[in-house]
């Protein structure tokens, strides 16, 4: 599936909407990788250390030559790792009385490939070949690939200011597509057959019978098969894997598998924070509202109270004004026929007094 | 205004000629670094694709800069509503922690130029960092809009501003939606690579760690800042900021003091899920164990003592106790347990060099800050806009 | 165009790129609706 184009590929998905396949369907989805894919078997009993792998891949590829040439087998006494100008390495491990053993490394192009989760240009991919390729025009070079790869494969540039890339064993894809070879370069130039290429179905196949045939030469086990969700490269051997540099506690889980659970968390925030902010934030704001209308009210209830108040005072007032008016005009008439009276009875006298 | 006050006083004063020859060094250091290559400049290679300035610069930076959407929630959304003068401050710290932290990823990147090529040319839609670089670009965009209307009262745009400031809502959702996302989303980068991560610290709820742990930071940061700026910027703060500045700080403390309680919790829990209990006993735990006790439970609880007994200093100095080990935790996951399977003649130790950049890039967002919180409306409320809350 | 897919890798990639457009939309609707929902009321 050619992914360069995602909106494009969005515009292809109503039409294929409607033509749900196998390996669509919903709900509990289940991967088997692409049918017939290709990988390598190595095996590290036939492995003598001869390093001509590593020739036949500087030669295809076109890599530098190394300061040390490729026949001066006392670069072995060193542990080596892919470096960007070796994209395979094969190390010796010395065994307590007995032969040194010797295993090759490359990329070992999982089914599953962490370097392609990881990536957020989707610049690695899945070949139906079986080869994991890496397409340098996106790369931004946030190097998550290295971190995520669990047989840390991947190696940078560093040293380039303008161009620097992620360099690694494309299984030599590029060349067996464009059609310069049939068999990966490392695998083309092993004299001892420690290296076949094939179809990774039959290369199991063959891995079971060279164990089953030979139980006591050979680790019941072969490597790859499931570790990490499956890689494309296969290893059998006569010792332990982790003695010959091959970790054995990297689980079975592949790096999209690890990642998937997280990842279908990711649509869920958008979606649920929004509802939840939303209701507190209407939540707070009703509140807000309520506190407000009731303060109003409290203090509406208050003026009117204390306007009624005010109102009955006054009214009181007025009431003992008036009949303090009427209290006063009454005494001032009282007070006035009193007078008038005495005033009266004075003339009575005075009469009374003159007329004896 | 402001700036004449400033430029009358003499230039030379220890700040600026410290910060002079930072300036100068880091200028050196980018030329050095864009001119010959990442290798030239630092100590990464290909067992360590991954440094300090992904360990420190992305990941610390992001997570400090967790103020911004911790104070803008709590006020707009869960009511805190007296606290709204803290808003500023916080948001321009989180606008300028993620702009600085775009710039140091600048440094990191192969190809920095292709940048948008994750969004414009090819989507790793599988990827973690495509999810931390769609929200912190996305996030970056609401800070800047958060920020904005201070900038634009400064400028005296009043209708833009307006504009801007009824968005004020519908920002700090996204912001809270976006800062769940990336945050945890940096946790998650990790969850690809159980091989490679000391297993006491790696775990599937190493999103969660992050996120949780980033509003404890958050909080913490904006309580520090607060501290920190309170002498060299006291002119520039409002009476009101000032007047309820304790008052925040008692009711941030109380929250982060909560949030480091349930912080310790869910990373026992992470242990004992994956039955990880053996693993305390070797020096690798007794590590782990100095990072929980000591700067995750221990300030939890000086918080409570601090904010229980209205001590203003123990809540201060706790912040920074916080603060100190949401780093060593970020630095932990990313650099010191982080290849821990590798013997130590490969492991990765910074270069003076990526040391040098770091401090640069820190330099440049202290001055920016010092430049904005100086003529801005930042730490008071431009007269304009004085009751509109 | 039929989209069959072999490895876990690639219905990932696929089906997280419409979860991502459906996120955007969902935000989106989010805010239209919430304007919708709450445009009767006074204030």
């Amino acid at each position: 599936m050619k992914r360069r184009n995602f909106l494009g590929l969005m515009g292809a998905a109503g039409v294929s909407a409607t033509l749900a396949t196998k390996a669509q369907a919903g709900g509990n989805v289940h991967f088997e990788g692409y049918p017939g894919s290709r990988g390598v078997l190595f095996d590290a009993t036939r492995c003598i250390g001869c390093r001509k792998c590593e020739i036949g891949c500087n030669e295809v590829n076109n890599l530098a030559k190394p300061e040390k040439p490729f026949t001066d087998l006392t670069v072995l006494d060193t542990a080596r790792r892919t470096e960007n100008e070796a994209y395979t390495v094969v190390n010796k491990y010395d065994q307590e009385g007995g032969a040194p053993v010797y295993r090759k490394i490359q990329c070992m192009h999982c089914l599953e490939p962490s370097c392609a989760s990881a990536c957020f240009v989707a610049a690695f991919a899945k070949q139906p070949s079986g080869a994991v390729t890496y397409d340098e025009s996106v790369c931004v070079g946030c190097r998550y690939c290295m971190i995520a790869c669990p047989f840390e494969i991947p190696t940078y540039t560093y040293d380039d200011p303008i161009t620097p890339k992620v360099i690694k064993c494309d299984l030599c894809d590029a060349n067996i597509k464009a059609g310069k070879i049939s068999v990966p370069g490392c695998v083309n130039s092993c004299p001892k057959e420690a290296l076949v290429y094939g179809e990774r179905e039959e290369l199991l196949k063959i891995a079971r019978n060279r164990i089953g045939a030979n139980p006591d030469k050979y680790i019941d086990h072969i490597y790859g098969e499931r570790e990490v969700g499956g890689t494309s490269w296969l290893f059998i051997s006569g010792v332990p894997f982790s003695e010959i540099g091959l970790r054995e506690d990297l689980g079975v889980t592949s790096g999209p598998e690890l990642n998937s659970g997280a990842l279908s968390v990711v649509a869920m925030v958008p979606a649920l924070w929004p509802l939840l902010l939303a209701g507190v934030y209407g939540i707070t704001r009703r509140t807000d509202k309520i506190n407000t209308q009731e303060k109003a009210d409290a203090v509406a209830q208050a003026i009117t109270e204390t306007q009624d108040k005010a109102n009955s005072d006054m009214k009181a007032a007025m009431e003992r004004a008036r009949n303090d008016k009427e209290a006063t005009v009454k005494r001032e008439v009282a007070k006035a026929l009193e007078e008038a009276a005495k005033a009266a009875e004075e003339g009575d006298v005075e009469k009374e007094e003159e007329g004896a | 205004m402001t700036t004449e006050t400033v430029s009358k006083k003499s230039l030379l004063t220890p700040f600026n000629v410290i910060t002079g020859l930072i300036l100068v060094m880091g200028a050196a250091l980018t030329v050095w670094r864009f001119g010959w290559g990442i290798g030239a400049v630092t100590n990464l290679d290909n067992n360590n694709p991954w440094g300090l300035w992904i360990g420190f610069d992305l990941l610390c930076g992001v997570v400090l800069a967790a103020g911004g959407f911790v104070t803008s929630s709590a006020v707009y959304l869960f009511g805190m509503k007296k606290h709204h003068a803290a808003v500023r401050p916080a948001i321009l710290t989180a606008f300028l922690g993620y702009l600085f932290v775009v710039i140091a990823l600048q440094y990191d990147l192969g190809r920095p130029w292709r940048l948008p090529y994750p969004f414009v040319v090819q989507s790793g839609t599988t990827s973690m960092l495509f999810e931390v670089g769609l929200c912190v670009a996305l996030y970056l965009t609401v800070l800047f809009l958060e920020f904005s209307p201070a900038a634009l009262e400064w400028l005296g745009l009043k209708r833009l501003r307006n504009l801007i400031h009824k968005l004020t809502i519908a920002l700090t959702i996204f912001g809270v939606v976006l800062s769940t996302l990336h945050q945890s989303s940096l946790g998650a980068l990790y969850i690809i690579a159980p091989a490679k991560l000391h297993p006491l610290w790696y775990s599937t709820y190493l999103p969660t760690f992050f996120f949780i742990s980033a509003i404890a930071a958050g909080l913490s940061m904006v309580m520090l800042e607060g501290w920190l700026t309170h002498k060299p910027l006291h002119d520039k703060m409002s009476e009101e900021y000032l007047a309820q500045h304790d008052d925040l700080y008692f009711g941030f403390a109380k929250g982060a003091s909560f949030v480091l309680m349930g912080y310790f919790f869910i990373k026992v829990i992470g242990i004992a899920v994956d039955n990880e209990w053996n693993l305390l006993g070797t020096g690798w735990g007794q590590w782990f164990l100095f990072e929980l006790l000591g700067f995750v439970l221990l300030p939890s609880v000086l918080y409570a003592i601090g904010t229980r007994e209205k001590n203003l200093k123990l809540i201060r100095w706790t912040s920074l106790l916080t603060v100190l080990g949401i780093i060593l935790n970020r630095l932990n996951v990313s650099v010191i347990a982080f290849n821990w399977h590798l013997p130590s003649e490969m492991r990765y130790v910074p270069s003076w060099q990526e040391i040098g950049v770091t401090v640069f890039v820190c330099t440049m967002l202290v001055v920016t800050f010092k430049f904005i919180a100086t003529r801005m409306p930042i730490f008071y409320d431009h007269p304009e806009y004085k009751d509109e809350h | 165009m039929e989209h069959a897919f072999y490895t876990l890798q690639d219905f990932l990639l696929y089906t997280k790129g419409w979860a991502y457009i459906l996120m955007g939309a969902s935000l989106v609707v989010f805010v239209a609706y919430w304007k919708f929902l709450f445009s009767r009321d006074k204030d």
